[in-house]
């Protein structure tokens, strides 16, 4: 399409306006987190690193780090497992309420996380407390693993779609069993949309907070609940802005991985 | 017949209420290079997936070699295919592609490598090991499929419509190199196509295949020259209805002129006014309208001829003539729904 150098003009402004209402805030924070005026006067009045080693010295924080990527890691191998299964069932073979099952699996994304907290604690409560599993790390991974899979179901489903099955067919022809044939060819071909469902999946898990405020014990703090338990603690402010733009940086990573992956794997097919 | 290499009995696939194949018979000999033609929905490549395991038939056995293989897994059984898109493994190179059923059977690294290799330098691609599926051209995506099956030395290798996807040219070089490779090698080879001439041209014997069943088997002569159901006639070049016999385009003989002069001894003739001429090249085709009513097809080599010659024959009167040699018998209707004709 083309435009007359006027519209190209209001375009490239409405995109940079665009992107300013996203960027300019993250950039506020970078800077806060280093901003040497306690009260993060504007302009910042000088910088200093004491933030950055207050939020190192900060035991709660490190703990909710950890509790985090915990739960983010157990969530999304939980989902990997379940979600891979699921994709395979309803791409490669015919079965009585193939549809149903298929909007079953991917409704949780779209269930206010709400409605999903109260159920999960409803159930924890009846079915887990007897058994003595009480609220904690292991509830949380469950929570989180009922909208993990989603992503990962989609896009394995999305890639077996592509493929198809006559590579595994070609592959069977040539002598290969189920086991090597899901080896070779199956694993190969999924292993980018594995690690993008993956990548995604770890980060909806990471940044989550209301399942988590349902699901979660008196011992599992994680990140989000504990920025949220002391945001507005005037002591902790600083910590919290450095947490902030310690994620900012680190999220960075894997969109960049993904993106590069998705269009390599885009080059070989 | 030489011992069968494929021997198919009363073969059946139903898929959901079609019934894709409709009892099927078929002897295939060792060495043979076996067509089976028909239009799309035919069943002919349901017969292939059947023989390759892919489909479990709905009735009916599948031998192999004597050997009853019905139930068998397609990694069982001592065939190979050529798909119709190649089902190249995209992140694999070419001489991994090939040494494919040789690493999943555990033969060593450097036996496999070496018949690999060779099989790569029969198809002519040697130079290419490296390269990526996607970074082959058509013909050469279809020389790898086609090494790739070879390597693994198969009693019978099927062949799911393999030159569909090349250009004419290309699919003519295709077609020579695949009947040398197939004498060469000496194995069975099972090719579906619903290109005719493709059929005639490389084929020992065609199966022709129509709503699941067999109409006929026979060499390429026989199925072109005495076709035995009015499906075979129409499906396997053109047939023209003369009266109550069936004469091909090619057998017709066209004269000119309003003087037409008696028939030469012992020919047959038919006398009709030109409705349409086109100029192809090599030859050209006439539709001609009967004085009988039947309409009909000849095609004329152009020996002399050009195309200002032939155009201006439009509307001209001709004489059509032909041997009675050349006159076949079909049953009337010209696609008969329930075939008369035995599946042979």
């Amino acid at each position: 399409m083309t435009f007359s150098p006027a519209a190209r003009i209001a375009l490239r402004v409405l995109m940079g306006l665009g992107l300013a209402v996203i960027y300019v805030p993250l950039l506020v924070v970078l800077v806060n987190s280093v901003n040497a005026d306690r009260a993060f006067g504007w302009p910042p009045s000088g910088f200093t690193g004491h933030w950055w080693t207050r939020a190192m010295d900060n035991d709660g924080a490190r703990r909710a780090v950890l509790t985090s990527v915990k739960a983010g890691v157990g969530a999304t191998a939980a989902a990997l497992v379940l979600g891979t299964l699921a994709a395979f069932a309803v791409a490669r073979h015919r079965f009585f309420g193939r549809e149903a099952v298929s909007l079953v699996v991917v409704l949780p994304i779209a269930l206010p996380g709400i409605v999903t907290g109260i159920a999960l604690s409803n159930a924890f409560q009846v079915v887990l407390k007897p058994l003595g599993i009480g609220l904690g790390l292991f509830t949380v991974i469950v929570g989180h693993a009922t909208f993990c899979v989603v992503t990962i179901y989609n896009n394995v489903l999305a890639r077996l779609r592509r493929t198809g099955a006559n590579l595994e067919e070609a592959s069977a022809d040539l002598g290969a069993d189920t086991f090597q044939t899901f080896w070779y060819v199956t694993f190969p071909a999924l292993r980018s949309a594995l690690f993008a469902g993956a990548l995604l999946s770890f980060a909806l898990s990471f940044d989550e907070i209301i399942v988590t405020t349902f699901t979660a014990g008196p011992g599992a703090e994680t990140l989000p609940i504990w920025i949220f338990n002391n945001l507005f603690r005037p002591n902790q402010a600083p910590v919290v802005n450095v947490l902030a733009a310690a994620l900012i940086v680190l999220s960075i990573v894997p969109i960049y991985l993904a993106q590069r992956l998705s269009s390599a794997s885009r080059g070989v097919t | 017949m030489p011992e069968a290499a494929v021997r198919i009995r009363d073969l059946r696939k139903t898929f959901g209420a079609v019934e894709a194949v409709a009892g099927v018979d078929l002897d295939i000999g060792d060495g043979e290079f076996f067509s089976m033609l028909g239009p799309s929905g035919s069943g002919k490549t349901t017969v292939l997936r059947l023989i390759a395991g892919f489909e479990r038939p709905t009735a009916g056995t599948v031998e192999l070699g004597g050997v009853d293989v019905t139930g068998l897994a397609p990694f069982d059984r001592d065939v190979n295919t050529v798909f119709q898109d190649y089902a190249l493994f995209p992140h694999l190179d070419v001489l991994r592609n090939v040494e494919y059923g040789l690493k999943v059977r555990r033969v060593p690294r450097a036996a496999r490598r070496e018949r690999a290799v060779e099989a790569l330098r029969s198809v002519r691609l040697d130079g290419l090991e490296r390269r990526r599926p996607g970074e082959l051209s058509g013909g050469q995506r279809q020389r790898v499929a086609l090494a790739r099956a070879l390597v693994n030395e198969p009693r019978v290798l099927l062949l799911d419509e393999p030159l569909g996807a090349l250009d004419l040219k290309l699919r003519e070089e295709m077609q020579v190199e695949l009947k040398s490779i197939q004498r060469r090698a000496g194995i069975t080879f099972v090719f579906v196509t619903h290109d005719q001439e493709e059929a005639l041209t490389l084929s020992d014997r065609v199966a022709v295949l129509d709503r699941g069943r067999v109409q006929q088997v026979g060499t390429p002569a026989e199925v072109y020259e005495r076709p035995a159901t009015g499906f075979v006639a129409g499906f396997v070049g053109t047939s023209n209805r003369v009266g109550d016999v069936c004469v091909r385009p090619e057998k017709l003989h066209v004269e000119i002129g309003d003087d037409l002069p008696g028939p030469p001894g012992g020919g047959r003739h038919a006398l009709g006014t030109v409705a349409e001429v086109v100029y192809a090249g090599a030859v050209t085709r006439f539709v001609i309208d009967l004085d009988s009513g039947d309409r009909v097809v000849a095609l004329q080599q152009n020996l002399r001829t050009s195309s200002t010659d032939v155009t201006r024959q439009r509307g001209a009167r001709v004489r059509v003539g032909w041997e009675a040699a050349h006159e076949f018998r079909v049953p009337s209707d010209a696609v008969p729904a329930s075939p008369a004709a035995p599946a042979s």
